[in-house]
C-alpha cells in the first residue's frame, strides 16, 4: 500500500468544525496486533477509495471492554464502556463501523444500556453497502477462480445473525467458494472468544483452532477467509500447526476486496 | 358393590394428581429461589417463540432423524391424551367408551390414536436403539452415567409399556372390536387373543385399561424426579427464553451504580450513605450458588432433558476439555434440588450446608474453558442458556474472589492501565497509520 492513507481523527474534524458521517472504531486488535493492523489499513484504503466521510478516535479510543466482560470483569467492562461512551457522545457520534465482531457486538448490544446509542455496522455489512451503491467497484482479483472457504466469526454470525453480508462480498470476487460442513448458525468457534485469546486453553486432547482448521481443510481451500482479527490469528496458527502455511492463506474479507478493487 | 371400581378410580386419580400438584408447588418454590429478572418485554415475540420452538418443534427438526421421531412421540403424546379424557370419564362414572356415542367420528379418532400408538412405539424403540446399541456419542459422555442414564431408559420403557397397554386394551375389548370402526391396528392384534374365553379377554381388557391409566398417573409423578419434565416446562421455558441477540450479555446494574459513582466528579466519596442505605445488603457480584442465579436460569435447569445437543456442539467439549454445557444445567438442577430438600428439612429456612454450586458441582476448570461462542445456546431445542450461568459464575470468580487465571489478570491489568489487552501505550494507538 504505497499511497498515503487518509485517517482523520474526530478531534481534527471537530477542530475544523466538521461532523464526520461515521466513526471507524479501530479496536485494540486493529490498532496493535501486527496482523490485524494490515486489515485495518486495507479497510481504510477502501474507505478512502469510496470517499467515505469518517474519522477515528485515535489516542482517545480505549479498549471496548469486551474481553474483560467475557472474562467476568463487569467492573472493568463498564468502566471502559462508560469512558468510551463519554468520548463518543462528546463527538456526537451517530454511526460506527468496526472490523472487529467482538467490538461490533458490544458496541451494538451492550453499550446502549450504559448510555451509548449508535448505529453500528460491521465492515462486511458496510462494504456490501458501498459495493451495492457502486462506490467500490470490484475488478479483476488475483484470487479469481481460487478455492476459498469462509469461517463465520461467532460474534458476527450466531451472536448477531450477520451471515449474508460476508458471503455477498465473497460472491463479488469470482472465487470458487465452498462452505465448511459446520457453517453459519452451527459454525464452530475458532477458539479465541470468551477471553480465550489471552490465556492458555484448559487441558484437552486438541486445540480448538486446530479442529476448526481441519474443518476448513476439508474444503480444500487456497484461502481461508475470515472477518475477525481474532479468528484470523487462530486460523493462521491452525494452518501453521497443520504445516499448510505455504499453500493456504488466511485473509480478511476486507483485504480481498481491497486487493480486487484496483 | 358395582361402584367400588369407580371409587378406587377416583381415589387413584386424586392421589396421582394431588401428589403431582404437591411436587409442582415445590418446583415453583425452588424456581423462585432465583433472583428476579424482568421478562415482561416483547410479549408477542415470546409467544411466537413458544409457538414455534415448543409447540412447533422448530429446533428439534434441525437434526432430522431425532427430530422426526421426536415429533411423532410428541404428537402422539398430545393426541393420545384425548383418550385419557375418555378413560377418566369412564372410570369415574362406570361408563364404557363414553365418546363412542358420537358415531363414526369416534372410529376416526380411535383409529388415528392406534396408528399413532404404533408409530410412537416404533420411534421409542429406535430411540432406545440409538441410545443403547448404536451408542450415539452424546448419550455416553461422562455426565451420562448412573441415574441420568437409567432415567433416560426408564422413560423409554414407560412409553413402550403405555403404548402396548393401549393397543392390548383395544384388541381385547370385544364390543369395540365388534363395532369394527377405529380398530385399524388392534384388529390385527385381536386374533392373538382369540383362543381365550370371553371372561379372560374381559379380564385382560380391564387389566390393560387399569394399568394404562395407573401407568399414566405414575408417569405424571415420575416427571418431577426425571429429566422428562421438559414435556411441561418446554413451554414456559421457550416463552421466558432470551429475546435479545445471542451476543448481548446482561450489564450488571449493581456494577453500573458503582461505576457511575466512581466516574461522577460531583459525588463525595466520603459522604454519609443516604437514608436507609445502611440496611441494604451489599450486592454479591456474579453467582457462586443457585440462589444467585435468576429464576429463568433455574427454570432452564429443570427444563433440560439432557439430550446433549449443546455438548455435542461445544468447541471445548469437542476438543476434550472438561466443560459440558449439559453438565452445567444438570449440576444446577442437582444443587437446586439439594437446596430445596434442605429447606424442606429445616422448616422452610435454608440451613447453611457448607456446599455451593461452584467447586462442589461445577469446577473452575469447566468455567474457564468456555469460549462464549453460543453454540450450546443455538443447539438447545428448548431455549436453555448454559452460557449465562457460566458467565455469572465467572463474574463471581473475578469480582468476588479475584480468581481469574493469571494470564487473564494480566490482560485485565493492561486494559486498566493502558486501555488495551496488551502492554502497549495508549498514545501509540494510531501508530498503525504510518507504519
Amino acid at each position: 500500500m504505497s499511497e498515503q492513507l487518509k485517517v482523520p481523527t474526530m478531534q481534527e474534524a471537530m477542530a475544523e468544525g466538521r461532523q464526520p458521517d461515521y466513526l471507524f472504531w479501530v479496536g485494540s486488535a486493529g490498532a496493535f496486533d501486527d496482523r490485524a493492523k494490515k486489515i485495518t489499513k486495507a479497510f481504510v484504503k477502501l474507505l478512502n477509495k469510496a470517499n467515505v466521510d469518517f474519522a477515528v478516535l485515535g489516542i482517545e479510543e480505549s479498549d471496548s471492554g469486551d474481553a474483560a466482560k467475557r472474562a467476568g470483569n463487569e467492573f472493568l467492562f463498564q468502566m471502559q464502556a462508560m469512558t468510551n461512551i463519554e468520548v463518543m457522545n462528546m463527538y456526537q457520534v451517530k454511526k460506527i463501523i468496526t472490523t472487529d465482531p467482538h467490538d461490533f457486538n458490544t458496541l451494538k448490544n451492550e453499550y446502549p444500556g450504559l448510555g451509548g446509542n449508535y448505529e453500528v455496522y460491521h465492515h462486511t455489512q458496510f462494504l456490501k453497502q458501498l459495493i451495492s451503491e457502486g462506490r467500490i467497484k470490484v475488478k479483476e482479483s488475483e484470487f479469481k477462480g481460487k478455492n476459498v472457504t469462509f469461517h463465520d466469526p461467532c460474534y458476527l454470525g450466531r451472536a448477531n445473525d450477520v451471515f449474508e453480508a460476508p458471503r455477498a462480498l465473497i460472491e463479488t470476487l469470482g472465487v470458487n467458494f465452498k462452505e465448511m460442513k459446520r457453517s453459519q448458525r452451527t459454525s464452530l468457534c475458532c477458539g479465541a472468544g470468551g477471553a480465550q485469546m489471552f490465556k492458555e486453553p484448559e487441558k484437552g486432547d486438541k486445540d480448538i483452532n486446530v479442529l476448526r482448521t481441519e474443518d476448513a481443510l476439508e474444503t480444500n481451500p487456497e484461502v481461508i477467509i475470515t472477518a475477525c482479527p481474532f479468528c484470523n490469528t487462530m486460523m493462521t496458527d491452525g494452518v501453521k500447526a497443520k504445516e499448510k502455511e505455504d499453500n493456504i492463506q488466511v485473509m480478511d474479507i476486507a483485504e480481498l476486496i481491497a486487493d480486487a478493487e484496483d | 358393590m358395582s361402584f367400588i371400581p369407580n371409587i378406587l378410580f377416583a381415589l387413584a386419580l386424586i392421589a396421582g394428581v394431588g401428589f403431582f400438584a404437591k411436587n409442582v408447588k415445590k418446583l415453583m418454590r425452588n424456581i423462585k429461589l432465583g433472583q428476579d429478572v424482568d421478562v415482561s418485554d416483547k410479549k408477542s415475540e415470546r409467544w411466537r417463540n413458544m409457538a414455534m420452538i415448543a409447540l412447533g418443534q422448530s429446533k428439534m427438526v434441525k437434526r432430522p432423524i431425532a427430530g422426526f421421531l421426536h415429533v411423532i412421540v410428541y404428537v402422539g403424546f398430545i393426541i393420545i391424551n384425548i383418550e385419557v379424557l375418555e378413560i377418566i370419564i369412564d372410570g369415574l362414572f362406570g361408563t364404557h367408551r363414553i365418546f363412542s356415542s358420537i358415531g363414526s367420528l369416534y372410529g376416526v379418532l380411535i383409529g388415528s390414536f392406534e396408528i399413532l400408538a404404533v408409530l410412537v412405539l416404533v420411534s421409542v424403540i429406535v430411540f432406545w436403539i440409538r441410545r443403547n446399541i448404536i451408542k450415539i456419542k452424546r448419550f455416553w459422555k461422562s455426565e451420562m452415567t448412573a441415574w441420568p442414564k437409567n432415567d433416560a431408559n426408564y422413560i423409554l420403557y414407560f412409553e413402550m409399556v403405555l403404548m402396548t397397554l393401549f393397543l392390548v386394551m383395544n384388541a381385547t375389548d370385544i364390543p369395540f372390536q365388534n363395532m369394527d370402526s377405529g380398530n385399524v391396528i388392534s384388529q390385527f392384534i385381536a386374533p392373538w387373543f382369540s383362543s381365550l374365553p370371553e371372561t379372560t379377554l374381559h379380564i385382560i381388557e380391564r387389566s390393560a385399561w387399569w394399568l394404562h391409566i395407573l401407568g399414566i398417573l405414575v408417569f405424571l409423578n415420575y416427571l418431577y424426579y426425571s429429566k422428562h419434565l421438559h414435556i411441561l416446562l418446554a413451554f414456559p421455558n421457550t416463552y421466558y427464553g432470551s429475546v435479545k441477540p445471542k451476543g448481548q450479555f446482561s450489564n450488571l446494574e449493581s456494577v453500573t451504580k458503582e461505576v457511575k459513582m466512581m466516574m461522577d466528579p460531583n459525588v463525595d466519596p466520603f459522604a454519609a450513605p443516604p437514608e436507609g442505605a445502611e440496611n441494604a445488603v451489599p450486592a454479591k457480584f456474579g453467582a457462586s450458588d443457585v440462589q444467585d442465579l435468576n429464576w429463568v436460569q433455574l427454570l432452564n435447569a429443570y427444563t433440560c432433558t439432557e439430550c446433549g445437543r449443546c455438548t455435542s456442539e461445544c468447541p471445548a467439549n469437542l476438543t476434550g476439555k472438561k466443560l459440558s454445557p449439559r453438565k452445567i444445567m444438570m449440576d444446577t438442577r442437582d444443587r437446586l434440588e439439594e437446596v430445596g430438600k434442605n429447606i424442606d428439612a429445616n422448616n422452610g429456612e435454608f440451613k447453611e450446608d457448607g456446599k455451593q454450586l461452584l467447586d462442589d458441582y461445577i469446577t473452575r476448570e469447566e468455567l474457564w474453558a468456555c469460549t462464549s461462542c453460543n453454540a450450546c445456546v443455538e443447539a438447545c431445542p428448548v431455549s436453555i442458556d448454559p452460557l449465562s450461568i457460566i458467565m455469572d459464575m465467572r463474574r463471581y470468580l473475578v469480582m468476588e474472589q479475584s480468581a481469574a487465571p493469571v494470564e487473564l489478570n494480566n490482560m485485565m491489568t493492561n486494559i486498566e492501565n493502558n486501555g488495551a489487552p496488551w502492554p502497549y501505550n495508549q498514545m501509540d494507538r494510531l501508530n498503525w497509520k504510518n507504519e
